[in-house]
This record gives C-alpha cells, sequence and structure tokens, in this order.
C-alpha cells in the first residue's frame, strides 16, 4: 500500500525542484532552442522559395537567350543576305558604268583622232598650199618666160590640189 | 465535433471509468494481502532485531524476495549499494524533519534503525524505512496490526528519490541549457555535436507530438511539454542505471508521476476555453441525460491526470520488480543449492538483459506517451469548435 501512497517530502521536493527546472529550461534552454529552430525553418523556407525562384529565372534567362540567339541569327541571315545583294548590286553597277565609261572614252577618242585628223589635214592642205606656193614661186621665177604655158600649168596644178583636198575631206 | 466523434469520446471515458475501477479494487486487494505481509515482515523483523540486539551479532536473515525489490522500489533514507558480511554499505544522505524547528542531520546515525537519534531534545527512530518520534528510549509502540502508533514528524529529507530527483534535473538543467547557449552562439546554423542528439528529440516533441495534438496554439505549451518529456525521459533512463548516483525509481514514483499529473491538471483546466467547459456542464445531449452525462465528464476531467500518474508509475515500477525479480530467482534457486543458484544466474543474467533492452524501449514509450496524451488533453481544452458557429 505504501508503493502507492506519494510522501509527503518528495511531493515536496518534486514540486520545487520541477518547478525551478521548468523555470530554468524555459529561460535558458527552450527559449534559445526553439527560436534558434524557428529561424532556421524560416531560413530553409526562404532559401527554397528563392532557389526556387532562382530557377525560374533561370529557364526564362535561357528561354529568353534562346530567342536572343535566334533573333540575332536571323540578323545575321538578313545581314548577309543585304550584303550579297549589295555586292551583286554594286558589281553590277560598277560594271555598267566601266562600260560606259569605256565607251564615253571610246567614243572620246574617236573623237579627238577624228579632231586631230581633220586639223593634221587642215594643217597638210596648209603645207601643202605654202609647198605648191613655193613651188609655184620658184617655177614662176624660173619660167615666167613662156608664161601663157606656165599659168595654164599651174592652174591645172592647182585644180588637181583641190580635187585632191575634196576626195580626202 | 462529429456525432461519431463524441459517442466515441463518450465511450472512451466509460472505458477510462472501467479501467479505474479495475485498478482501484486490484490495488486494494494487492494492497491488503501487501499490508498483510509487511505485518507478518516488521513483526519478524523486530523480533530478529531484538534478538540480534541481545545476542550481540547479526544474524543472516533468510531472503526474502518481496521485501527486498519493495524496498529497492521503494523510497529510502539511505542509499544501500551492498551487503558485506551481513553489514549494509550505504550512502548516507541528509535527513530534514521539521518538528517544532529544523533538525537536520545524517541518515548514517541511524545506523539503518538499530539507533535512536537525539536532535534539538528530540529523539527519533527510523522503522519501516520510516522516521518516527520517540522517547529516549526509542521505542516504537506498535498496534494491533504491527503499524507503528508514534508521531511521524514532517519529513523533508533529502531521501535516495529526492536525491535522485535534484541529481537528474541539474544533470538535465546542465545538459539543456549548454545545449541552449550553443544554440544562442551559433544562431540557426546547422547543428553540431551533442546539439545534434537534442535537437532531435526537440523536433520530434515538438512536430511530431505538441504540434499535431495541441492544434492551432501550440507554441505557448512547448515548453512544459518538452520539460515533461525529457524530464521523464532522463530519469527513467537514469533508473535504469543500477549503480549509486543512478538506479533510483524516480519515475515510478507516485509521488512525482503525481505532481507531473497534477501539472498536466492545473495546465489543462487553466487553458480550458468556454467550449471544453460548456462540453463538460452543458453537453449535447438531451437535459434529461445531463444528470447521468455531468458526472462522467466531471470524472473524466480528474481521471485524465489519474491514469496519466498510474500508467507512468506502473510501467517504470514493474519495470524494476521484473529486473529485481530474476535477480532474486538467483537467490532463491541459490538457497536451495548453490549450484542451482549458479544454473539459474545464466537464465537470470539473459533475462534481465532483455528486460533490460525492453526497458530501454519502455524509457522512451513511456516519456512519449506521457507528453502525447497530456498534449492530447490541452489539444482538446483549447479546441475551438467551429459547429458552435453554425447555430447562429
Amino acid at each position: 500500500m505504501e508503493l502507492v501512497l506519494p510522501g509527503l517530502g518528495l511531493t515536496f521536493w518534486m514540486v520545487l525542484v520541477f518547478g525551478i527546472l521548468v523555470f530554468l529550461l524555459k529561460k535558458f534552454a527552450w527559449k534559445p532552442i526553439l527560436t534558434a529552430l524557428s529561424e532556421r525553418e524560416n531560413s530553409i523556407e526562404v532559401a527554397l522559395k528563392s532557389a526556387e525562384q532562382a530557377r525560374e529565372q533561370m529557364s526564362k534567362l535561357q528561354s529568353d537567350n534562346e530567342l536572343l540567339y535566334k533573333q540575332a541569327r536571323e540578323e545575321r541571315d538578313q545581314i548577309l543576305k543585304e550584303a550579297r545583294e549589295m555586292k551583286d548590286s554594286i558589281i553590277s553597277e560598277a560594271k555598267k558604268s566601266a562600260e560606259e565609261e569605256g565607251k564615253r572614252m571610246i567614243q572620246k577618242a574617236s573623237d579627238e583622232i577624228n579632231k586631230q585628223k581633220a586639223s593634221a589635214i587642215a594643217e597638210l592642205k596648209g603645207q601643202v598650199a605654202s609647198l605648191s606656193v613655193n613651188i609655184a614661186e620658184k617655177l614662176i621665177n624660173n619660167q615666167l618666160s613662156n608664161s601663157e604655158e606656165q599659168q595654164a600649168i599651174i592652174a591645172k596644178q592647182v585644180n588637181n590640189l583641190n580635187n585632191n583636198q575634196q576626195a580626202i575631206a | 465535433m462529429m456525432p461519431e466523434n463524441k459517442g466515441l469520446s463518450i465511450f472512451k471515458r466509460i472505458q477510462f471509468l472501467f479501467l479505474f475501477i479495475f485498478f482501484v479494487l486490484f490495488s486494494s486487494q494487492n494492497a491488503l494481502a501487501n499490508a498483510h505481509e509487511t505485518s507478518h515482515d516488521s513483526a519478524s523483523v523486530s523480533n530478529t532485531e531484538h534478538h540480534g540486539a541481545a545476542a550481540g551479532h547479526h544474524e543472516e536473515e533468510a531472503f526474502n524476495p518481496g521485501k527486498m525489490i519493495l524496498d529497492h522500489v521503494k523510497d529510502a533514507h539511505d542509499w544501500h549499494i551492498m551487503d558485506v558480511n551481513g553489514h549494509a554499505v550505504s550512502v548516507p544522505l541528509p535527513v530534514i524533519i521539521y518538528d517544532n524547528g529544523l533538525h537536520m542531520f545524517l541518515s548514517s546515525k541511524f545506523e539503518h534503525g538499530h539507533a535512536t537519534v537525539e536532535s534539538k531534545g528530540n529523539f527519533y527512530k527510523l522503522h519501516e524505512g520510516h522516521i518516527y518520534k520517540t522517547e529516549a528510549d526509542g521505542q516504537i509502540h506498535l498496534d494491533a496490526k504491527g503499524v507503528a502508533s508514534n508521531v511521524q514528524p514532517l519529513d523533508l529529507s533529502i531521501t535516495k528519490n529526492v536525491f535522485a530527483l535534484i541529481f537528474g534535473a541539474t544533470l538535465l538543467a546542465l545538459l539543456l541549457i549548454n545545449v541552449g547557449n550553443t544554440y544562442k552562439k551559433r544562431g540557426s546554423g546547422a547543428p553540431k555535436g551533442f546539439q545534434n542528439l537534442i535537437e532531435i528529440g526537440v523536433l520530434f516533441v515538438k512536430d511530431e507530438v505538441i504540434k499535431p495534438s495541441v492544434g492551432k496554439h501550440y507554441a505557448r505549451f512547448v515548453p512544459l511539454l518538452l520539460t515533461i518529456f525529457f524530464f521523464i525521459f532522463i530519469n527513467n533512463l537514469m533508473g535504469l542505471i543500477p549503480i549509486f548516483p543512478f538506479g533510483a525509481n524516480l519515475t515510478g514514483n507516485i509521488a512525482v508521476t503525481m505532481v507531473l499529473a497534477i501539472v498536466v491538471f492545473i495546465v489543462v483546466n487553466f487553458s480550458g476555453n468556454k467550449h471544453y467547459w460548456k462540453h463538460i456542464f452543458m453537453p449535447d445531449v438531451p437535459v434529461a441525460l445531463w444528470i447521468l452525462l455531468i458526472p462522467i465528464e466531471i470524472l473524466g476531467v480528474v481521471l485524465k491526470p489519474f491514469v496519466l500518474m498510474l500508467r507512468l508509475f506502473a510501467n517504470i515500477t514493474a519495470g524494476h520488480i521484473i529486473i529485481l525479480g530474476f535477480f532474486s530467482l538467483i537467490f532463491i534457486f541459490g538457497q536451495k543449492n548453490i549450484v542451482a543458484g549458479y544454473g539459474s544466474a545464466v537464465f537470470s543474467v539473459a533475462f534481465t538483459l532483455f528486460m533490460s533492452v525492453l526497458e530501454l524501449l519502455v524509457a522512451f514509450l513511456q516519456a512519449y506517451v506521457f507528453t502525447l496524451l497530456a498534449s492530447l488533453y490541452i489539444g482538446s481544452a483549447t479546441e475551438e469548435h467551429h459547429h458552435a458557429e453554425e447555430h447562429h
């Protein structure tokens, strides 16, 4: 029977010791432990959330990157195409202009040649004329005695000269 | 709450009631038997004592397993370690008596009940583990039933269990405050070393026991319930170590479990909300049934902590008794035949080992069950019933 009867002394000490124990542990043990644990729980939760966010951002960034890449590729293709076109057009234009220039230069050259030829002929004509005059002078000086015959010869010569000139022109 | 649940809770209460009645009947029968036994014992002990004193030497008493076990399980004024040649080797503990002033002396002065101690003009004698006030001759007057009729002074001695209590509480406080300081120092960083072990326990009790049982307003009760859990657990474990300063049957002492149960009782009833009290004094049943139900509910309020008290006490005491019983077998057989004694020792040691391992489990289990049930009781007292609002 004594086993199931609480002893007064032990009850007294139990109340005292247990009360002090609860007080001490509450203040010096459970408070820091529970605070640290809940802090850790929070920080883990926050870390998980931010990791999730980072992951989302990463995948977003990745898709953004892909888009950018695609765009860049398209742009590159576009630029290349334009460049090619430009090259083609430049080449064709250059060809055209070179042809034109060539033509123009040929034309100019032939014009110049003609001009030179004409002037050369004119000069030649002048020289021939003066030469003829000189010859004629000499002839005239030498053979002015038989004037009739001589004059006929001169006329004949000059006429021939004119005919020649017309033929050249 | 759902009607099925209500039916279940009433059923549970009735179950508690039956258990209670069963236990009271059972324990009173046992107690009667014990009383007879102890009265016989006390008579024979006092006889042998007188004879022994007259003969001037100690006679080797016949081994009495019942007495040995009860002496080990009960509280004592000195810490008995072993007997050498019939002389007890024990650690004396301070005796503190309040009897018109404080009387303090070491329990070794009693010489295990053989000597009368004089303190400030009063005389005290240890008889059957209790201190009685006597005249100068140290005479203990036994009545017809063999119960001492001398006055028992208010005994606040540091007994075996009080010593174990202070020792265990100090150990626990040092341990946990140390861990608390580690947390303060390391903040919410990863736990390290011993902190890990405590943290597993704290997290288990907080998240698996208290949070789901108490419900929304659990945070307020966590420090107390954690203290209860660790107090019971560490003292259960220390009770399993057989050598001084461990091995006291502290959590198997009814005074200790009673104080724990009263703490739970106070917390439950002081934190009980109006739904809790309405449930008790105005249950949702026809008024005619109130006369039946209200007493049951009130009984339930007392029974819940009462059952907590008994469960812990009975489990731990039973564990100690079984282990001591196995050891007693060695000496019972040994007295008949020395070879049988050694032979049975093999089995006794094996069984004791097995029981000790089982007791390790029980040590945790009982701390867990006590905390769980205390949490559930607190939870049922602070629970918010939503069906009340539905009537509006």
